[in-house]
C-alpha cells in the first residue's frame, strides 16, 4: 500500500528524484470533463481510497487528448498515461470518444516500436457514476505499473 | 501600470475545507511549497475559501494589485468555479483568468489514511493549474440566444406539470408523449396514499386543462427521433406514429369499436381485460380519439365502411409522420418502468394464478379496472377472504436482475391497498411482509399507524423465502420468518399482492444517448449535483423531472418536475444566455487547408472557405471538444481556456522540462 512510502512532506520527492526502494510509479490521468472527471469527483465524494499515484488533468473532451501531450508526458518521465473517456455512445460532443479509441492505440503502436511498454499508456472509458469502477483500475494500474518498473526516460535526465 | 499589468503575478489560495483538507494535508507545507513556484506572489489560507470572508480575500489581493492569476486549490471545479469566477469579476479581471486546483475530491478523499500521498498529490495538483495559470488568456464569453419554448418528453403527471407551469408563464410548450394518451401511470392508480384523494379526480382535471391550453401542443403517439443544436436552440426531430384514423376528423365517439371483430388484451388494464384493435386506451383520454392497433388489425374494412364511421375518419393508408421544431430548453419527464416480477422465480408470479403485482392490485381496486373495483381472485374471481402483500419485490436485493436502491413508493402504496381492501372487507385477514416500513412523507407515518392500529392490518417483519400454490383450492403458502419473533412461519392466504418496485424505463439509454446526458449507475437519470441541482443534467438547457431521476412517489415528482419547469423558464426569461467561451478557432496564417477537421466536427461547425482556401470554425455551432485540435496537422486551430500552450504548461510543471 502507499502508506509505506518513505517520503516526509519536508521533502518533497521530486519525480525525478524519487527514492527507488519503493518505487510509486507516477500517473498521469487526462480525463474529459463529462464522464471520468465526474467520475472521479464521484470516487472522491464516496471516499473510495485509491493508491497516491494518479494526478488528473481535465480537457472538455478525450478526443482532445493529442498525441504529443502523451509522448511529451512519457518522454517527460511519466510511469504511465490513464485516458479516461465517457463510454461509446455516452459521448457528450456526440463522437469525440470514437476518434479517442482511434487515435490512442495508434500511439500505444508507435511506442511499442520504441521499445516502450504498451501498457504506459491506458485508455479506459468510465462514466460519471463509476467511482468504482475508476478505483479499481487505478489500483490494477498501479499494481501492473510497478511490474513495469520506472520509466526509462526518468533516469537520463 | 501597464509594465504592471502584463507582469503575470500568481495569487494562490489554499482552502481548508473545514477538516477536508486541512485535516489530511499540512496547509502550512503547502503554502511554503508554491512560494517556491514560478510566478506566484501570494499564497494564503483559510478555513473556507467559498465563504464570504474568502471571498473578499481573494477580491481584496485582486484590487490591490497584488494579483492578476488565481488560482484556488480546494474541491472540484465541478462545484465551485462559477462562484470564484464571479469574484473576479466582481474584483474587475477577466473570469478566464482562474483555475482550480482539486485538491479534496482529488486528494485528500480518496487518501484519507495517507497523509504523505495526499500531500504529494495536492502538490503535483498545485504545480499543475499554477503552471496552466501563467498561460491563461482573457476570454469572454458568447452570447446566444433562447428560444422561448420548451420540449417536455413524456406526459405522466410530471410532464403534464411541467408543462402547466411553462405555458402558464407564456412559453410555448410540446408535449410529446409515446402513449396514445397523456396521464402516465397515475392514469391507472385508483387512490392516492395518504390523502386517500381518487387519483382520476386530481389528474384528469389537469389533462383537460393542458390539451385546452393554446400554448401547449400535445404531441401523443409520438417519439423524439433526433436532437440537435445547444442551449437556447435545439432542433427536434419527432415522430408521430400513424393512428389509421384520421385525428382531425374523429369525434371520438365509438361507434366503431362495437363491430370490431378482433379482440385483444387491454395495456391499460394490464392484460386483464380485453379491446378491440380499433380503441382508446380508457375512457377519460387526452386526446379521445381512437386509433388502430394495425398489428392486430385483420384489415376487414368494417370500420370504414360509412354507416360505421359516420365523419369518415378511417384512414387505412395512413403514414407516420415526422415533425422538425425548434426550442430553447428541453424537460425530460419520462418516467418510470414497474419491476416485471416474473423473473424472480421464488415467488411464482405468472406461474400461480393468484399471485399479482401492486400495479394489477391497483387496477383491480379501481371503479374503472376489470372488476369495477372489487378485487377477486383471478382463479374463481371470488373475493378472497385472506390477502398477503410481500415487500421489497425487486428493491433492496443484491443479487442479479434485482436493485439494490429502496423504491420508496411500495410501503405506502402496498398499506393503502390493503387499507382500501379492509373498508370494502373489514372482516378479511391482511398481512404485510416488510423488511422496514420507510413512511418518510408528509402524513406517512400516521398512515401507516393507523393502519395498523385502527384497520387490525397484521404486519411482519420478514423476507418471504417462497410461495407455493395449495393445488387445491389454489391458495398460496408463504413460507418465510418472522424476525422479530425469530420464528419460521407458513401462512395460507387466498391471494398474493407483490409489492414491485420502480426501474428506470427499458429504454433510458438510449434517450440519454440522444440527448447527450448521462444516466446513474442504477440506470436513472443523471442529476448535475445531487444536492443544489437536482433538476439540471450535465448537459445545458436539458432537465430533469420526476421519477426520471429515480424512484418518486407523486409529491416529489410533482415537486421536481415543477423545479425542473422552474428552472427551464429562468434560463428563457433571459432571453440571450452567455455560453463558455471554450469554442475552437483557426489561425488563418498557419492553416494549409487541408480539411481533416471538418470530417472530425460531430456538430458540422467547420466549413471551408474556398475564396482563401482555409478553414473556417462557426463559434456558436461549435461546442468545444477540441477534436479538430488534436486533429490539426499544422497546429493551427487553438481551443480557448484547453490549448495546446496551456495543457503542454500543465504536464511541463508537474514532470518537469526534458
Amino acid at each position: 500500500m502507499a502508506n509505506e512510502v518513505i517520503d516526509q512532506p519536508e521533502n518533497h520527492p521530486d519525480i525525478d528524484t524519487a527514492v527507488d526502494c519503493v518505487f510509486e510509479p507516477f500517473i498521469l490521468g487526462i480525463f474529459c470533463n463529462w464522464c471520468t472527471y465526474t467520475g472521479c469527483d464521484q470516487a472522491g465524494t464516496s471516499r473510495m481510497q485509491r493508491p497516491a499515484n494518479l494526478r488528473v488533468m481535465r480537457v472538455m473532451c478525450s478526443g482532445r487528448v493529442e498525441p504529443a501531450m502523451v509522448l511529451k508526458a512519457l518522454k517527460s518521465g511519466a510511469d504511465g498515461i490513464l485516458i479516461g473517456a465517457c463510454h461509446i455512445g455516452d459521448c457528450h460532443y456526440v463522437s469525440g470518444n470514437h476518434k479517442t479509441v482511434r487515435r490512442i492505440p495508434l500511439i500505444s503502436k508507435f511506442i511499442k516500436q520504441f521499445g516502450i511498454d504498451p501498457n504506459r499508456i491506458w485508455l479506459r472509458h468510465i462514466s460519471a457514476s463509476e467511482g468504482v469502477e475508476l478505483t479499481e483500475i487505478v489500483h490494477e494500474y498501479v499494481n501492473i505499473l510497478k511490474k513495469i518498473g520506472p520509466n526509462s526516460f526518468k533516469k537520463k535526465k | 501600470m501597464i509594465e504592471l499589468q502584463k507582469k503575470i503575478r500568481i495569487g494562490v489560495y489554499i482552502c481548508h475545507c473545514g477538516l477536508n483538507i486541512g485535516g489530511v494535508v499540512n496547509i502550512d507545507h503547502l503554502i511554503e511549497f508554491v512560494k517556491t513556484l514560478p510566478f506566484v506572489s501570494v499564497a494564503r489560507q483559510y478555513k473556507f475559501f467559498c465563504s464570504e470572508v474568502g471571498q473578499n480575500m481573494i477580491a481584496a489581493d485582486i484590487e490591490d494589485n497584488l494579483v492578476n492569476r488565481v488560482v484556488v486549490a480546494a474541491c472540484s471545479p465541478r462545484m465551485h468555479e462559477p462562484t470564484f469566477r464571479q469574484v473576479l469579476i466582481s474584483a474587475g479581471l477577466n473570469p478566464y483568468y482562474f483555475v482550480q486546483a482539486n485538491i479534496r475530491e482529488h486528494a485528500t478523499w480518496v487518501h484519507m489514511y495517507d497523509p504523505n500521498g495526499a500531500t504529494r498529490i495536492a502538490k503535483d495538483h498545485l504545480r499543475m493549474q499554477i503552471g496552466k495559470a501563467a498561460e491563461l488568456k482573457a476570454l469572454y464569453p458568447q452570447k446566444v440566444k433562447v428560444l422561448p419554448s420548451s420540449l417536455v418528453i413524456g406526459a405522466g403527471i410530471s410532464g403534464i406539470n411541467s408543462a402547466i407551469e411553462l405555458a402558464t408563464q407564456g412559453y410555448q410548450v410540446y408535449l410529446v408523449e409515446r402513449d396514445l394518451t397523456i396521464g402516465g401511470h397515475m392514469a391507472q392508480l385508483d387512490k392516492t396514499f395518504p390523502t386517500m384523494d381518487c387519483s382520476a379526480c386530481i389528474l384528469t382535471p389537469k389533462m383537460v386543462e393542458i390539451s385546452r391550453n393554446p400554448k401547449v401542443k400535445i404531441l401523443s403517439y409520438s417519439e423524439v427521433e433526433k436532437i440537435d443544436g445547444y442551449v437556447g436552440n435545439f432542433q427536434v426531430t419527432i415522430r408521430q406514429k400513424a393512428h389509421y384514423v384520421d385525428q382531425e376528423k374523429c369525434t371520438g365517439c365509438g361507434a366503431c369499436v362495437q363491430y370490431c371483430p378482433v379482440s385483444v388484451g387491454n395495456e391499460f388494464d394490464l392484460g386483464m381485460t380485453s379491446r378491440k384493435a380499433i380503441y382508446i386506451p380508457f375512457p377519460q383520454a387526452v386526446p379521445a380519439k381512437y386509433t388502430i392497433d394495425i398489428k392486430h388489425c385483420i384489415n376487414c374494412g368494417i370500420c370504414a365502411r360509412s354507416d360505421v364511421c359516420e365523419p369518415d375518419a378511417i384512414k387505412i393508408d395512413d403514414e407516420d409522420k415526422i415533425i422538425e421544431i425548434n426550442v430553447g430548453t428541453i424537460i425530460v419527464t419520462t418516467g418510470y418502468d414497474v419491476i416485471n416480477p416474473r423473473y424472480l422465480h421464488n415467488y411464482g408470479y405468472g406461474k400461480y394464478e393468484n399471485v399479482i403485482d401492486g400495479l394489477q392490485m391497483e387496477r383491480l381496486l379501481n371503479s374503472t379496472g376489470p372488476t369495477l373495483g372489487k378485487p377477486v381472485r383471478p382463479s374463481d374471481s371470488k373475493a378472497p377472504h385472506s390477502i398477503a402483500w410481500i415487500q421489497c419485490v425487486g428493491s433492496r436485493d443484491n443479487r442479479a436482475g434485482r436493485h439494490s436502491y429502496c423504491s420508496r413508493v411500495c410501503c405506502l402504496y402496498a398499506i393503502k391497498q390493503a387499507r382500501q381492501y379492509k373498508e370494502k372487507h373489514p372482516e378479511a385477514d391482511i398481512y404485510i411482509f416488510y423488511i422496514d416500513i420507510r413512511a418518510f412523507g408528509k402524513g406517512y407515518e400516521e398512515f401507516y399507524e393507523s393502519a395498523a392500529r385502527d384497520y387490525r392490518i397484521k404486519f411482519i417483519r420478514g423476507r418471504v423465502s417462497e410461495l407455493a400454490e395449495d393445488p387445491d383450492d389454489k391458495s398460496i403458502i408463504i413460507r418465510g420468518e418472522d424476525t422479530l419473533l425469530g420464528q419460521l412461519l407458513e401462512i395460507q392466504v387466498d391471494m398474493v399482492v407483490l409489492s414491485v418496485g420502480l426501474e428506470c424505463r427499458h429504454d433510458a439509454e438510449q434517450l440519454s444517448a440522444l440527448l447527450t446526458i448521462q444516466c446513474s449507475a442504477d440506470g436513472f437519470f443523471l442529476e448535475a449535483h445531487p444536492k443544489l441541482r437536482p433538476v439540471d443534467s450535465l448537459t445545458e438547457g436539458i432537465f430533469i423531472g420526476g421519477a426520471a431521476q429515480g424512484p418518486k412517489d407523486i409529491p416529489d415528482a410533482v415537486a421536481q418536475a415543477k423545479a425542473a419547469a422552474a428552472s427551464a423558464a429562468s434560463l428563457m426569461a433571459q432571453k440571450e444566455i452567455e455560453v463558455e467561451p471554450y469554442f475552437s478557432f483557426v489561425q488563418n496564417g498557419l492553416c494549409s487547408g487541408c480539411r481533416s477537421c471538418i470530417e472530425q466536427c460531430p456538430f458540422g461547425a467547420i466549413t471551408f472557405n474556398t475564396s482563401i482556401n482555409k478553414a473556417e470554425i462557426n463559434s456558436i455551432k461549435c461546442k468545444g471538444c477540441g477534436t479538430c485540435v488534436s486533429t490539426c496537422p499544422s497546429n493551427a486551430i487553438i481551443q480557448n481556456h484547453f490549448s495546446k500552450p496551456q495543457l503542454m504548461a500543465i504536464i511541463k510543471a508537474v514532470l518537469g522540462e526534458v
